[in-house]
């Protein structure tokens, strides 16, 4: 069977869910793109949406018929040349209403497993439970006759694991987009032992038609991106509560989270990025890597404290973000989550106070957004990390630290035959996490 | 031709280019529409020249309003702009992005017909309402329906990139390229002298970088970037066209009024391709007309309001007009005779690049323009017109170079 074959019938599992739904537009996007070419016209595709919450479903089709619109207004000009024998067909407008028309067609929402027995492909987007999508694998498996790929977007559960528990003999890998995958770049690919040849070079010619960039990870639980993500902020976590023995708690994870954000020039600081994942996901997936992590303690008791308090993070359905150890409002950070009084303490009442213990910024310090995209960056980052280290303040000797830090979490990934080699560690970092620089580099030498 | 009367512009007024470029625009939100614009244009004007009753006509120049707004019967906006309006003779005409200069026309032509001694006269377009993607589908109607389905997504900017590839491929890319790119940053430094042009609030500082962008067929046209075409606007100019008699009715001072001292209107086969891609011939034939009857020669030409729908328009025009051979007009360009304080400058508050392009309005924004540069009032866009250059010509066009409007005008004495 090739490319386009295995693209006649596939299942996406978790259709509805937040990964689900951008995945099932891709591939939506990609097997309509597909049976539109001339030698393709008397094919038939098939795109099952699997997914257990009927009511989501019906939003699903909404949002898909919305974002395939958005697509179609973006590549009107090719999809002129597609529908040029289309004499009927015009208008802008009326190639875009094809188009989408083209897309929706191939798409069915089912609740029911039965339909993704008949599938060559499993894209598998189901909640993040070991048990939970074993059992959906085993069960197609045992029920279908065309042997079918499982393409899994598991956060944490290794491959391997899954492969051995469903009985699926190698017919599985990892394909692990980052949220929202619609629109983020990163693709991180994961083979165990016994994943057979074919599934990964499928993998990598779908990731090249969805202009993504692939690196390839090693079977281990979290992969590169929370394997990096989640030791980096239990690193912060830990860093914070060592600090409250100086100041209240509160105050600790300002600064914290001021010195990940502002110190190291990256998009956010790291307990607002704990929170745009959610406190329960970070806390869910080490869950799921401790017991195959045997020389780190991958757990955190203050993730513990603040789930215990209901205090989750994560973001509305809107995408705007929830509350979470920092308080949001219209995108900006304006409290922090005080567990002794459980309610949010207005940061200006003890910024200022905080930030005089930090000491002053570095001279040579440049917002993110600055520096992400300036062609100049590698110099700029030379120039302030060679200021920071020779500083004497709290702030810049904790940033130090942390930079550091999280390099060595970057080069064990390595050492660890996590990852192949420290390059795909900062393409992670660099495309996953839209860090201006990779963790692994000579700015502190 | 001679003209047999004496025809005079009076009262102009442009309301603001609306759209992306100008602080207050969000797509998001909900705007002014035709009725706002008709009202805030058609009563500037009525309010200078003394009220509705002393205007015996009116013509609207409105492109497709029956597509970005669903309103066809423009001419029913007059009573609706001033009660004193209901039962005079209303017309609305058409003729693609020429359409404002056709409504100046009919103006000039009541006037000279002395059927009207005043003709209030507004161009009025509203473009905003749809994206850019089916913006394209609705402008594609200034060119010949059949040529739509093979045409470009975005239509006349592939029309105009195929222009653009012919020049490059007989004059040179490079020079050409620069060329846009300088007619661009002219554009940019003029709209930023005029409050009511849209890209008013520019403030990118390396305008040379951005005219230079590399053109890219995938996402837009092969030969054309983004900042050589104009924009999707909102707006409306309007004036009144006054015989003798009609200055003296509204008790306007001969220094505040322009004469039109020739025109010349041409058309050309909708059907058909341009003969040479790299000629904007129909405008050449317009041109001679109106130099011919204004019995002047290019020489004498201060300041030309010029089509650059796209840059290469722009320098296509200074070779048309017969500033420059064909083929050298990015010479002339480059040296900066049109820029704001060479030779002759051109579309001195931004032209359709830099002002605005709502396009049923544009004929009659260029001779608001030259009303206000020969009378001294164009604020801090104003230009030297120089003693022995004194005459504005403006060039109004519709479609590929097929409906062409263009006019000689001199300060009135
Ligand atoms: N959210 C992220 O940032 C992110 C990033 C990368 C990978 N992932 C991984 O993607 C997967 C999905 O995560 P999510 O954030 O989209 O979760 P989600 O909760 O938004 O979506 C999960 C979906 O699975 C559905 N589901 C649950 N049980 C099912 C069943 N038995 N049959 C069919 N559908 C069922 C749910 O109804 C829900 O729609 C997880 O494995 C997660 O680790 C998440």
């Amino acid at each position: 069977m090739n490319y386009v074959e295995k693209f006649q019938n596939v299942s996406v599992l978790g259709a509805a869910g937040k990964m689900g739904s951008g995945i099932l537009l891709l591939t939506a996007i990609e097997m309509a793109d597909m049976s539109l070419k001339p030698e393709n016209k008397d094919k038939l595709f098939i795109l099952y949406a699997v997914d257990i919450n009927q009511k989501a479903l019906g939003g699903l089709m909404k949002y898909i018929q919305a974002q395939v619109f958005k697509a179609a207004e973006k590549k009107t000009i090719a999809l002129r040349k597609v529908y040029a024998d289309r004499k009927d067909l015009i208008d802008n407008l009326e190639i875009i209403e094809q188009y989408v028309k083209d897309v929706m067609n191939i798409i069915r929402p089912v609740t029911t497993l039965e339909s993704a027995y008949e599938s060559n492909i499993i894209f598998e987007a189901a909640s993040e439970n070991p048990d939970l999508k074993i059992k959906m694998f085993s069960q197609i498996n045992q029920n279908s006759k065309v042997k079918p790929w499982f393409l899994t977007n598991t956060s944490s559960i290794p491959i391997g694991y899954l492969d051995k528990e469903a009985k699926l003999e190698g017919r599985v890998l990892g394909v692990h987009f980052y949220n929202p995958p619609a629109v983020q770049k990163l693709v991180e690919v994961i083979k165990s032992e016994k994943t057979v040849a074919e599934l990964p070079e499928f993998a990598t010619q779908l990731i090249k038609n969805l202009r993504k960039i692939e690196v390839p990870s090693n079977d281990f639980a979290g992969f590169i991106g929370n394997g990096h993500f989640m030791r980096d902020a239990l690193y912060g976590m830990n860093e914070a509560v060592k600090l409250s023995a100086q100041m209240p708690l509160i105050e600790s994870i300002y600064s914290i989270n001021k010195i990940t954000q502002d110190y190291l020039i990256r998009p956010m600081g790291i307990f607002q990025l704990i929170d745009y994942v959610g406190i329960d996901v970070c806390q869910y997936i080490m869950k799921v890597m401790k017991p195959h992590v045997t020389d780190e303690d991958i757990h955190s008791p203050l993730l513990d404290k603040f789930m215990e308090m209901g205090v989750k993070g994560g973001q509305n359905s809107d995408g705007s973000q929830k509350d979470g150890f920092l308080k949001y409002e219209k995108g900006k950070v304006t409290g922090i989550y005080d567990p002794e009084t459980k309610q949010y303490i207005a940061i200006e009442s003890f910024a200022a106070k905080c930030d005089a213990k930090l000491g002053a910024l570095p001279t040579t310090i440049k917002p993110w957004k600055a520096v992400v995209g300036n062609p100049a960056k590698e110099e700029i980052f030379k120039q302030y990390f060679a200021e920071l280290k020779t500083m004497d303040t709290l702030g810049a000797k904790m940033a130090t630290l942390y930079a550091i830090r999280s390099k060595a979490i970057g080069q064990k990934l390595v050492s660890d035959k996590v990852a192949f080699n420290e390059k795909d560690v900062n393409t992670v970092l660099l495309t996953g996490f839209f860090h201006a620089y990779g963790p692994i580099n000579d700015y502190l030498n | 031709m001679k003209l047999r009367k004496k025809i005079y512009m009076v009262a102009g007024y442009n309301t603001i280019s609306m759209g992306t470029g100008r602080k207050e625009f969000n797509p998001k939100k909900e705007r002014p529409g035709l009725e706002e614009y008709m009202k805030e244009a058609g009563q500037a004007v009525l309010k200078q020249i003394g009220g509705a009753a002393n205007v015996d006509e009116c013509v609207v120049g409105n492109f497709i309003a029956a597509r970005f707004n669903r309103q066809a019967n423009m001419a029913g906006f007059f009573p609706f702009v001033d009660e004193g309006l209901k039962y005079k003779p209303c017309t609305r005409v058409e003729g693609a992005c020429g359409t404002g200069a056709l409504a100046l026309m009919n103006g000039i032509k009541s006037v000279l017909a002395e059927t009207a001694e005043v003709v209030l006269v507004v161009g009025i377009e509203v473009q905003n309402t749809v994206k850019a993607i089916y913006g394209a589908d609705i402008l594609a109607a200034a060119g010949w329906s059949k040529e739509r389905k093979d045409g470009h997504a975005y239509f006349f900017p592939g029309k105009f990139s195929d222009r653009a590839g012919h020049y490059y491929e007989k004059f040179g890319k490079e020079k050409t390229r620069k060329a846009m790119a300088k007619w661009f940053v002219n554009a940019m430094e003029n709209a930023r002298l005029c409050s009511t042009a849209q890209e008013f609030h520019n403030t990118s500082k390396d305008l040379e970088a951005l005219g230079m962008m590399e053109p890219n067929g995938r996402s837009f046209v092969d030969n054309l970037n983004v900042f050589d075409c104009s924009k999707v606007s909102d707006g409306a100019s309007a004036l009144a066209i006054v015989s003798e008699e009609g200055l003296k009715r509204c008790g306007i001072d001969k220094k505040d009024a322009i004469e039109v001292i020739g025109f010349g209107q041409t058309e050309n086969d909708i059907t058909k391709p341009p003969a040479d891609h790299t000629k904007l011939d129909t405008t050449a034939a317009a041109v001679k007309k109106a130099l011919e009857m204004a019995n002047i020669t290019k020489e004498q030409i201060g300041t030309v309001e010029c089509h650059d729908c796209f840059t290469i328009a722009g320098i296509m025009a200074t070779e048309a007009i017969g500033f420059a051979e064909h083929g050298k007009g990015i010479d002339f360009v480059l040296a900066g005779n049109t820029s704001r304080t060479g030779e002759v400058p051109f579309n001195t508050t931004g032209g359709l690049i830099g002002w605005g392009h709502p396009t049923g309005a544009t004929g009659v924004h260029q001779a608001v323009t030259i009303l206000e540069q020969l009378t001294g009032k164009a604020g801090d866009a104003q230009i030297n017109i120089k003693p022995n250059r004194p005459y504005g010509l403006t060039i109004n066009m519709g479609g590929d170079d097929k409906t062409l409007v263009s006019i000689v005008y001199k300060k009135a004495e």
